[in-house]
């Protein structure tokens, strides 16, 4: 695996004797052919990598250089002010503490859950593809579409509390509470379950069958297999499924958005609204600041989840 | 021990059902709500929309009904959507117009790049991959102020170009699809090059045949993400006359909430007709995703 295809097929050729028996044309061969390899590659990745380099790679290390500095116009180096400075901000805070809140719980539910969906699918049970396409269905919706069904049902004098309220329980204004998170970790699972239950419904038909059978044969419990067995193959998937949901809880501020406005409850103020103020007040320094900061906590995550699974997975990687 | 098996499955079943009614019924609601005239409307959810209704002789349910099936079958919401105020049709090309061009170049750009990492590797070429995955992962609090900053150096801040740039080089589909092409056949390539096609005869006529599924699965992946995007158009197109649906629909006044409904559906449709044309490939294309390394 190590050696690239390429190369295997570039080693194939050199073992060749040249028709005309010079070494020194041989060699002058392999690199021409080398050399051509790189003009190819390049020529069908440039238009990506020139895309790339000037929308996202130049303008982040500009990013980068606005974070450190005093201001574009007295570009005097501060080192780690501006990034002090919106560490301080009570509105970095609130949007950060909101953001992170709002993950930690959502992010596990949403892989637990799907997992269970995935679990269950696998089982014997009746109409399977139906199923499979129901879950499936919120991530086809637009966000923008449903979210007259879900004020009706969030309204104070909604859905939700009309039917608690013939349990006795006195009604909650959900969206302008600090029930506010509950409200949407429920959108938020609704609408990502299915795209991650795909994922582990996928690893789960990836788990070589010929283990599960011996497993049963020498009367493993269903717990025992799932833990031992199940678990360990799908920890790549579980791994992939945890930071597309880490990506997805940083988009939930569409929902958000789009119920409250740009001025929802303090409960539900997200890095997005942060971020929205400051490209309106057009401060330079605070949002480098800010996106740089957002930044290194993404790069940390991955590589922890990365260093997570090298770990847990190791066994059964190949 | 042969009975428990079968409560527990039937247990499943329910659980199962459950969860299926749930996801569903948003969007059926959403659906059938569409049918319903205005007095239908502001009668059931008078008390959501509280300043929905401003003339004293509309009857306002005391409770809000979430009803299934309208009373009355009417189309009068969608006549007055797609007749009488073609606003909202504009917001709808709007969106066409966004989304479309970003789809196709995406996954046009993408196409060479995959071909282009599975054609070629090395140490140089895997970390330029690992980086796509980087870029892919991180939110748009990270990305749209880069893309701000272009934006406005290139002076087309607040015009479509300055969405649909960096739509057409998000590595999301560079990254599926490199996961799709390492699966093609090395001999195949190797026979085709060995006949002496040159490299982008290769991509033409063996690569992208058998990537056909996998293109079109990544194009609904993509044109799902976009046609409901949020965030880039209220930072980098401020300009409501240029906005999509996606981010006029909630803006839509408090006393058109029939008309809502009615365009919220019509915006779910080109969605709703990918999706059944389409699901097998899109769950194809989202289980091959598998794991972000390699």
């Amino acid at each position: 695996m190590s050696m690239s295809r390429d190369k295997r097929i570039r080693l194939k050729r050199e073992k060749r004797p040249h028709p005309s028996g010079k070494t020194a044309r041989r060699v002058w061969d392999t690199s021409n052919a080398h050399i051509r390899d790189v003009m190819h590659s390049m020529a069908f990745m440039g238009p990506s990598l020139l895309g790339v380099s000037v929308f996202f790679i130049v303008p982040f290390l500009v990013v980068v250089y606005y974070s450190v500095i005093r201001s574009p116009i007295n570009p005097e180096f501060v080192f780690l002010d501006n990034f002090i400075s919106v560490l301080k901000n009570s509105s970095f805070q609130t949007a950060a503490k909101n953001t992170a809140t709002f993950s930690i719980v959502a992010v596990p539910l949403a892989v637990v859950l799907s997992l269970g969906l995935a679990l269950i699918l696998e089982c014997r049970i009746p109409g399977k593809s139906w199923l499979r396409t129901f879950f499936l269905s919120p991530m086809m919706v637009p966000v923008a579409s449903v979210v007259l069904i879900w004020q009706v049902v969030f309204h104070y004098n909604g859905t939700l509390n009309a039917v608690l309220s013939t349990f006795g329980i006195s009604p909650v204004d959900w969206l302008n509470s600090p029930y506010c998170q509950v409200v949407i970790i429920i959108l938020f699972l609704w609408k990502n379950l299915g795209y991650n239950m795909i994922l582990f419904m996928a690893a789960l038909n990836n788990i070589p069958k010929e283990l599960l059978e011996v497993a049963d044969v020498e009367g493993a419990s269903p717990a025992h297999k799932f833990f031992n067995i199940k678990l360990r193959y799908l920890s790549p998937t579980v791994l992939f499924v945890t930071i597309l949901s880490i990506i997805s809880s940083f988009k939930v501020f569409r929902e958000i958005y789009l119920l409250t406005g740009n001025y929802p409850y303090m409960g539900l103020y997200m890095m997005q609204h942060f971020m929205n103020n400051t490209f309106q007040s057009l401060d330079y320094q605070k949002m480098s600041a800010a996106a740089v900061l957002m930044a290194l906590v993404m790069v940390v995550l991955i590589i922890l989840l990365f260093k997570a699974e090298d770990v847990f997975g190791k066994d059964v990687e190949g | 021990m042969k009975k428990n098996h079968y409560v527990g499955r039937a247990l499943l079943t329910l659980v199962a059902a459950f969860f299926a009614f749930a996801f569903l019924m948003p969007t059926v609601l959403t659906i059938t709500n569409s049918f319903m005239t205005q007095s239908e409307i502001s009668a059931n959810y008078g008390k959501v929309f509280a300043n929905a209704v401003g003339s004293a002789n509309t009857y306002i349910s005391d409770t809000v009904n979430l009803k299934f099936i309208p009373d009355k079958v009417s189309l009068s919401q969608y006549i007055t959507v797609l007749i009488k105020s073609p606003d909202y049709l504009l917001k709808f090309w709007n969106s066409v117009i966004l989304v479309v061009p970003i789809v196709l170049l995406q996954v046009g750009v993408a196409s060479i790049t995959a071909y282009s990492f599975t054609r070629w590797r090395g140490k140089f070429r895997s970390f330029l991959f690992f980086f796509y995955v980087i870029l892919m992962l991180m939110p748009y609090q990270v990305t749209l102020v880069p893309n701000y900053l272009v934006s406005s150096w290139l002076g087309i801040l607040n015009t479509r170009w300055a969405i649909i740039f960096p739509g057409m080089f998000a590595p999301f589909s560079v990254f599926l699809l490199t996961k799709f092409m390492r699966r093609i056949p090395v001999s195949l390539i190797e026979a085709a090059k060995l006949d002496g096609s040159s490299e982008w005869q290769i991509f033409k006529d063996i690569c992208l045949p058998q990537c056909r599924s996998a293109l079109y699965s990544i194009a609904i992946l993509v044109f799902i993400d976009y046609w409901n995007m949020v965030e880039q158009p209220i930072v980098l197109l401020p300009d409501a006359t240029k906005q999509p649906l996606s981010v006029y629909l909630s803006t839509i006044n408090a006393s058109e909430v029939g008309l809502a409904f009615a365009i919220a559906t019509i915006y779910m449709v080109p969605c709703l007709l990918l999706f059944l044309h389409g699901e097998d490939y899109l769950v194809e294309g989202i289980a091959h995703q598998g794991s972000v390394k390699g």
